[in-house]
């Protein structure tokens, strides 16, 4: 004991340890789960600068353009990457956006639903089958990989089997003429802002259809959505005693136990959260385009895997963030309309998707070993 | 009022027709550490699970602070200050020192429906309490995994103490360590031994545990072989005994046999 405390002391007096190295800015930079992906996203913005920046990609339009696709991405990837950070995989967020839709829309058209209720029902099926995938998980300990891919033919075969036997077809249109005066669609269906652009319209800031309004009208509700979610789960993580719990409950499910973390009722709100991330993604695209659709959100899932890989989550579990999942969506979105302003072949971006994320895998495993080195 | 903080009695567990333990009794006083011996398979890690809360003993008594009491879930010998630090730790390498720390337990701050975790007075304590064991962490949110092995056993600890453990139950603290790492554990579990602290330690090193022992109880096969005072016993017959001694003179003749093999 004494030989320990003189050791202390001496560190003490010499006021440093001499085990210890400085540590530079750069290294907290890098202990960040977020780094990566942005420095990706500053990659993708310069690149498209230099080949597209006189294109009108980064006009008003243009830029609302790539936000909005990015942005309903962004809306499943932090779910899915707070999910992964519990330790868990949804791959049913793809097919539960095509059910949600439907839940929508059979209601308010076949059955005279107002609009604001069947977007309750919506939501209230997406709580259920979250809590379904979840304690499915929990309970029988499968790895939700299997689960989830269940639930992914489960719900993509309701989805058209109901639809086909309700309506006769695959697609549900008609929806538009009742978003007005809703109490509830405006939330998913309205572009905010709109004063500021009519005004930079009419100030001449910003294009202009041949009628005089602006042809960017206001920023989109997903926006609003994925700015609104990113925030509030970066506060979960970062701030809450929840946030430790999902963290722990993705590191370390025995431990986590043990200390008292009650990992079952952790993981079935995340897996709530991304159903319920689904349906807001399902709201948005149904209401803008006026129709539900069977096949909508196909493959939905592995992009919003893909877009928390590239912001630092790990295949693991408990680490990553939702800011890096965001910025993620973003490099995604952004790639997906710049590709259009360039004159490479579209063709490519699914080349791009894969070569990103091959890069991010190695890239975040490098971190969390530099992270998790011993001294 | 009795001498002992805590007292087993007796007990027993079975599972099926398997005699996992049999007439087990334990006593600790306050600022004592017993070290509880045993080969692999004697029972250590059922009867930890036992004290635990974990299992219940299917007979005997458990006594605390002189009231009788019966764990219905670990949840409850947490509560009435029965501390486990098991093997894994129950530590993510991933996460902070602080929020390991407070991992399950995180102090909050602010309004109902608001609440967020005070991380400001987590990084605090956990930076204090580290302190005081002579880990200097310099920075609360650096990540577990950067700690050497001997720093984690202690941070276990620490937690485990902080969080109001009065019986602190350490299972196999300084088998997956060096010798220095085990040093300062083994220094740090005395320390806390004396502040009041009663500390079973369970291991299968007897050099480990006599240095810091008070008194010992060897577990074989299930049963106890009797509790023994540092002064009433040496660590040669302590070691014998856990392998059950035979085996051990055995050994020692079919070296010699070889030897004299060798040497024709």
């Amino acid at each position: 004991m004494s030989v320990k405390s003189e050791s202390i002391q001496s560190k003490k007096d010499s006021g440093q340890d001499e085990r210890l190295k400085k540590i530079s800015p750069l290294r907290v930079l890098l202990n960040r789960p977020e780094l990566g992906a942005l420095g990706g996203s500053i990659l993708v913005f310069i690149f498209f600068g230099i080949v597209a920046g006189d294109t009108g990609m980064f006009s008003a339009y243009g830029t609302l353009n790539f936000l909005d696709v990015s942005a309903n991405l962004g809306i499943i990837a932090i779910a899915a990457a707070m999910l992964m950070i519990g330790g868990e995989f949804d791959l049913s967020i793809g097919s539960m956006i095509g059910f949600a839709g439907i839940c929508i829309a059979i209601p308010a058209i076949y059955w005279g639903w107002p609009l604001w209720t069947s977007i309750i029902f919506a939501f209230a099926m997406a709580v259920l089958i979250g809590y379904f995938n979840g304690i499915m998980v929990v309970k029988t300990g499968l790895p939700s990989f299997i689960v989830t891919l269940a639930m992914l033919f489960i719900l993509r075969g309701a989805t058209l089997a109901i639809t086909r036997l309700i309506t006769g077809r695959t697609q549900v249109p008609g929806l538009r003429v009742l978003i007005e005066d809703d109490p509830i669609a405006w939330l998913f269906a309205t572009d905010t802002f709109q004063w500021l652009f009519t005004w930079l319209g009419s100030m001449k800031l910003i294009a202009l259809r041949t009628d005089g309004t602006p042809l960017a009208t206001g920023i989109p509700p997903s926006v609003i959505w994925f700015i609104a979610l990113t925030l509030f789960a970066t506060w979960i993580l970062m701030k809450t005693r929840y946030g430790n719990w999902i963290f722990a409950s993705g590191g370390d499910k025995v431990g986590a136990t043990n200390v008292g973390v009650p990992v079952g009722r952790v993981k079935i709100s995340l897996f709530i959260g991304t159903a319920v991330a689904s349906t807001i993604f399902a709201c948005i695209q149904v209401l803008d385009a006026g129709s539900a659709d069977t096949m909508r959100g196909t493959l939905k899932e592995l992009e919003a895997i893909a877009a928390a890989v590239v912001g630092g989550c790990l295949l693991t579990g408990g680490y990553g963030s939702a800011i890096g999942a965001a910025l993620g969506a973003i490099i995604f979105g952004t790639v997906s309309m710049g590709i259009f302003y360039t004159d490479v072949d579209t063709d490519w971006f699914k080349v791009f998707l894969g070569a990103m994320m091959l890069i991010a895998v190695v890239f975040n495993n490098y971190i969390r070993k530099k992270v998790t080195e011993t001294k | 009022m009795s001498d002992y903080l805590v007292q087993f009695n007796n007990i027993s567990k079975f599972f099926g027709k398997v005699i996992a333990l049999k007439d087990v009794t334990m006593k600790l006083k306050k600022g004592e550490i017993m070290c509880l011996l045993g080969d692999n398979g004697a029972g250590k890690s059922t009867l930890i699970k036992t004290l635990a809360g974990v299992h219940k003993p299917d007979e005997g008594e458990i006594i605390f602070e002189d009231q009788k009491i019966v764990f219905d879930s670990p949840r409850d010998a947490l509560d009435i200050g029965i501390g486990t630090v098991y093997q894994d730790l129950a530590l993510v390498s991933l996460m902070s020192v602080t929020r390991n720390f407070f991992m399950g337990r995180e102090p909050q701050k602010g309004l109902p429906f608001f609440k967020t975790f005070d991380i400001e007075k987590a990084n605090t304590i956990a930076a204090e309490r580290m302190g005081q064991i002579g880990i200097d962490v310099r920075d609360p949110s650096q990540a577990v995994g950067t700690m050497s092995g001997g720093e984690r056993q202690c941070l276990a600890i620490s937690r485990a103490i902080y969080f109001g453990a009065k019986v602190l139950v350490l299972d196999e603290p300084t088998s997956a360590l060096g010798v220095h790492q085990a040093s300062m554990v083994l220094k740090y579990i005395v320390k806390a031994a004396s502040q009041g602290l009663a500390v079973i330690l369970i291991t299968h090193n007897v050099h480990h545990a006599y240095p810091v022992g008070n008194s010992f109880t060897v577990l074989n096969r299930g049963k106890s072989m009797g509790t023994f005072q540092k002064k009433d016993i040496s660590r040669e017959k302590l070691l014998s005994m856990m392998a059950g001694g035979e085996e051990l003179d055995k050994l020692e003749v079919e070296l010699k046999e070889m030897d004299r093999i060798e040497n024709n």
